[in-house]
């Protein structure tokens, strides 16, 4: 042994409190052992990775969705915990569908007490709203889940995180091996701010694995699993192009505003993300685009097929992916250089010193419902229960020049146009253009649009005029009953409150 | 000068397309009692298109009901229920000689008599399927002044000429025929349905053919059609310019007491003004063509 | 009218409605409504219900609604349509049935 500090420095006054030099390994051991020293991360079991995590009760968990119905990665994992007999646990996925009813379970026997998602669907979101949870969910955008983390409210201990291939040290993708999921954008930010970082990797892979969407210095545990997720699951069947008629209409009068809507020049961007009729728009967005002689810039957000069509078609140059939709969005991401993976920082945190949504030109979102102020519901269903998501709806309505919002008129009886809208997500100041069957209203506050549009010969409406009308069809809804108890807190993207969802009478 | 492009056809035992066909704005809406209803559907279908009829939605556009023929066991219920809740136009399918239709007008009188309708009121179109129907377009075109149009329905058709749908060959005198009838009678014609709806190549031919041989419009299946039939009925930014300056000049005419005028040495007279009216009609409706 | 036999009009379709119609064991008229709208729409499907049923002079038996989201007059039609086919009435007065 080297004893170097023991004869030369052991008196010197200027290095008062400095550790002295105590062995080339004393930080890390495991580099004294030939083994160790490159599979150190690599547990047996995922029941050795939660040991070595150190997770206590109490504490946070996290996972990305990026699997969406098809995720194995959520349930198997608190299932575990529950097994392991960890209790009081907070879940903060970043999002959770309809194939997470399991925690139902976990939740009724106190392994999980508390929830941050940007949505849920199914048996979980009805248990939840009819007051399973004694704490409210909070329910937070894309970019809101990273302010919530920066701003120190949501301390995530230990990320589990879904990656189809990792190496021993945590190089990991979500583009090569078995189940592909493509863009880790999600994953990006909680491999980054957790305490610990365990990968579930379906495959591991020989060192270096390349690309590295999550890197090994962001990495303690690599766990091997079966199986992180059913990628065929992840489209939500808007991948092909819909032949519903009705979808196709309101797809035709969305193309038709933004055609229209004084942004559609050389160079702009959009966003359309995966509802049918949006996808639909793109394609018909296509034809004008040739016959105007234009490229796009940059398509943003969850990507479906029909985006990376037009992107290999040349008329989109970049593809800015923080959620691929379907296997042709990880497949695109795979190979073309120009389809690029974002985390959900980059893409809209409000916090982050550069989001891609502050760049946005255009932007095509969903409602459940919207009022005559333009704000927009798209969390809770027509009786009050939640059935869906926040997403990044509210951050690129913030942050795009025109945001548009798509959708049909009544849906069976339910009118889409109310009056005042059962939970506020994305704040009616931040909607520009809502474009249904029977019409299309701008929002007062865009004037310029609205002379646009109808110069265009589009039926632009007033929003008053749509509310009426859907009333006058489907009759007037009567009021949901809702009690007292709050069952879900709505976060804005910047943290603040901007509404509650409350338990639904039974 | 009624537009009269597009007949869009709906099932009239399909609840949730009643419920929805009105946004995608055809010229006409065609619920069908006939073909597109099973045997046993039959009285629901008619209470279906009956209750739809009345919607409020429903009145700013041009109601046509597919009656059954009414030798069979159902087309009277079908008449009294339809005329009875206010369609602007019943069709008649199946439709061999004049006398159809003037059976036709005389159970539609009666059932306007006894329901306190405007007799009159009811308009009527026919269907014509057959060898016999299209040689006798002529006389059933002229049956009734409450005729609106006569319409070549394919299917039965080419049966009945022992052949089948291929490039149009098969209708071409059909085609002729029917269209020269209503010409002759002044009423509209329309064409056969495409019913390949994949092949959107193959609709716009044909499109293209009926339109320039003359016909007002077609029959359609499906509301994706309306927008593609709409657009290839549409003149070209062109044709409007002439056609604005064509009236103009007749305006111009009218005013100066003129019996003819030209136009930039053409002579411009009443259907070369009469046309113009029809492109500018067209453009208004769904401007020009894209 | 008087239903003399178990008939069914309509279907499960979404914006349609399933209604069966059936004689009455005792006196008197029992409605049965479920719907994919109760919350909201469930009071005032009852009241079409049960207005039409008065209008074709239905005073007994049981009818049972399930609904799928169909507008006012879709449940009339199939309302009607049940009631006749139960009843076995060919011809009939039609301004009962607006």
């Amino acid at each position: 042994m080297n004893d170097l500090n023991a004869n030369r420095l052991s008196n010197e006054p200027a290095l008062d409190r400095l550790p002295r030099f105590d062995g080339y390994a004393k930080q890390t051991p495991y580099l004294k052992d030939p083994v160790q020293k490159r599979a150190r991360k690599v547990c047996e079991t995922l029941e050795d990775a939660i040991r070595r995590s150190g997770l206590k009760d109490g504490m946070t968990i996290s996972f990305h969705h990026a699997f969406r119905e098809g995720d194995k990665t959520i349930n198997t994992v608190v299932e575990l915990l529950a097994r392991m007999g960890y209790k009081d646990l907070t879940l903060a996925s970043s999002s959770l569908l309809s194939c997470n009813a399991p925690l139902i379970e976990h939740i009724r026997n106190g392994v999980v007490t508390r929830i941050y998602t940007s949505g849920m669907r199914g048996k979980l979101a009805e248990a939840i709203s009819n007051g399973l949870m004694q704490n409210p969910v909070n329910i937070h955008s894309h970019g809101g889940r990273v302010k919530l983390i920066q701003d120190g409210e949501l301390k995530i201990d230990v990320a589990f995180l879904g990656v189809s291939t990792a190496d021993c040290f945590g190089n990991a993708n979500g583009i090569s091996g078995r189940s592909r999921c493509g863009s880790l954008g999600y994953a990006m930010v909680d491999a980054q701010h957790a305490g610990t970082v365990i990968l579930l990797a379906e495959e591991i892979v020989p060192f270096p694995n390349a690309p590295a969407s999550i890197s090994q210095d962001q990495v303690d545990w690599v766990v091997k699993v079966d199986q992180i997720g059913d990628p065929s699951k992840i489209s939500v069947g808007a991948a092909r192009i819909t032949s519903n008629p009705r979808e196709l209409l309101i797809a035709r009068y969305a193309a038709e505003v933004m055609i229209h809507s004084g942004y559609f020049e050389q160079g702009f961007s959009l966003q359309t993300g995966s509802g049918a009729a949006s996808t639909a728009a793109t394609r018909f967005l296509e034809g004008h685009m040739r016959r105007k002689g234009i490229t796009a810039s940059f398509a943003l957000g969850g990507i479906t097929g029909g985006i990376v069509d037009l992107h290999k078609k040349g008329l989109i140059s970049r593809i800015i992916d923080t959620q691929s939709f379907d296997a042709d969005a990880a497949e695109s991401l795979r190979t073309s250089p120009d389809h690029i993976e974002i985390s959900t920082n980059e893409y809209a945190n409000p916090g982050s010193k550069g989001a891609f949504v502050d760049q946005m030109d255009l932007v095509i979102l969903s409602a459940l419902e919207i009022d005559l102020d333009f704000n927009v519901n798209v969390i809770t269903g027509s009786d009050g229960v939640m059935r869906g998501a926040s997403g990044g709806h509210c951050d690129v309505a913030a942050a795009a020049n025109l945001s548009i919002v798509v959708a049909p008129l009544i849906r069976s009886r339910i009118p889409t146009v109310v009056r005042r809208v059962t939970t506020v997500v994305t704040p009616g100041e931040c909607i520009g253009v809502l474009v249904t069957d029977h019409g299309i209203a701008v929002n007062p506050n865009r004037p310029d649009v609205r002379e646009r549009l109808t110069a265009a010969g589009l039926p632009v409406m007033t929003i008053e005029e749509l509310q009426q009308r859907a009333e006058s069809i489907t009759g007037e809804p009567r009021p949901i009953e809702f009690l007292d108890k709050v069952v879900g807190i709505i976060r804005y993207r910047d943290g603040s409150v901007i509404d509650v969802v409350r338990q639904v009478k039974a | 000068m009624k537009l009269r492009r597009s007949m869009l056809f709906l099932p009239g035992a399909n609840a949730a397309m009643l419920s929805t066909a009105f946004v995608y704005k055809p010229d006409s809406i065609m619920f069908d009692l006939e073909d597109a209803v099973s045997l046993r559907e039959k009285d629901a279908a008619r209470l279906l298109v009956f209750h739809a009829l009345r919607l409020p939605v429903y009145r700013g556009i041009e109601t046509v009901v597919r009656i059954n023929p009414l030798n069979t066991p159902f087309g009277h219920a079908d008449l009294e229920a339809v005329v009875r809740a206010g369609v602007d136009v019943v069709r008649l399918p199946k439709t061999d000689s004049a006398e159809d239709v003037e059976v036709l007008e005389r159970e539609v009188e009666r059932i306007e008599r006894a329901c306190g309708r405007e007799v009159g009121s009811t308009r009527l179109m026919a269907a014509i399927e057959s060898a016999s129907g299209v040689i006798n377009a002529l006389s059933i075109a002229k049956a009734s002044p409450r005729l609106i149009g006569i319409a070549l329905a394919g299917f039965d058709y080419v049966m009945d000429m022992q052949t089948e749908r291929g490039d149009g060959t098969e209708l071409f005198y059909a085609r002729c025929a029917v269209l020269h009838a209503a010409r002759a009678a002044k009423i509209d014609a329309f064409d056969v349905v495409w019913s390949d709806l994949n092949d959107e190549a193959g609709f716009l031919k044909e499109v293209d053919l009926i339109k320039r041989l003359g016909f007002n419009g077609k029959s359609l299946i499906n509301p994706r059609q309306i927008e593609l039939l709409h657009n290839a009925f549409a003149p070209t930014e062109e044709e409007v310019d002439y056609a604005r300056r064509v009236v103009a000049a007749a305006i111009e005419g009218e005013r100066k007491g003129l019996g003819v005028v030209s136009l930039n040495g053409k002579m411009v007279d009443a259907p070369v003004i009469d046309h113009a009216r029809r492109v500018l009609q067209r453009a208004e409706a769904s401007g020009t063509r894209k | 009218m008087k239903i003399v036999k178990e008939a069914l009009a309509g279907t499960l379709e979404s914006s349609d409605l399933l209604v069966k119609v059936s004689p009455a064991a005792g006196d008197g008229l029992d409605v049965v409504i479920s719907s994919e709208v109760m919350q909201q729409f469930g009071a005032q499907i009852e009241q079409v219900v049960r207005d039409t049923l008065n209008a074709l002079g239905v005073t007994d038996g049981l009818v049972v609604v399930e609904d799928k989201g169909a507008l006012d007059c879709a449940i009339r039609a199939r309302v009607q349509t049940a009631v006749l086919r139960g009843a076995e009435v060919q011809t009939f007065n039609w301004s009962a049935l607006s």
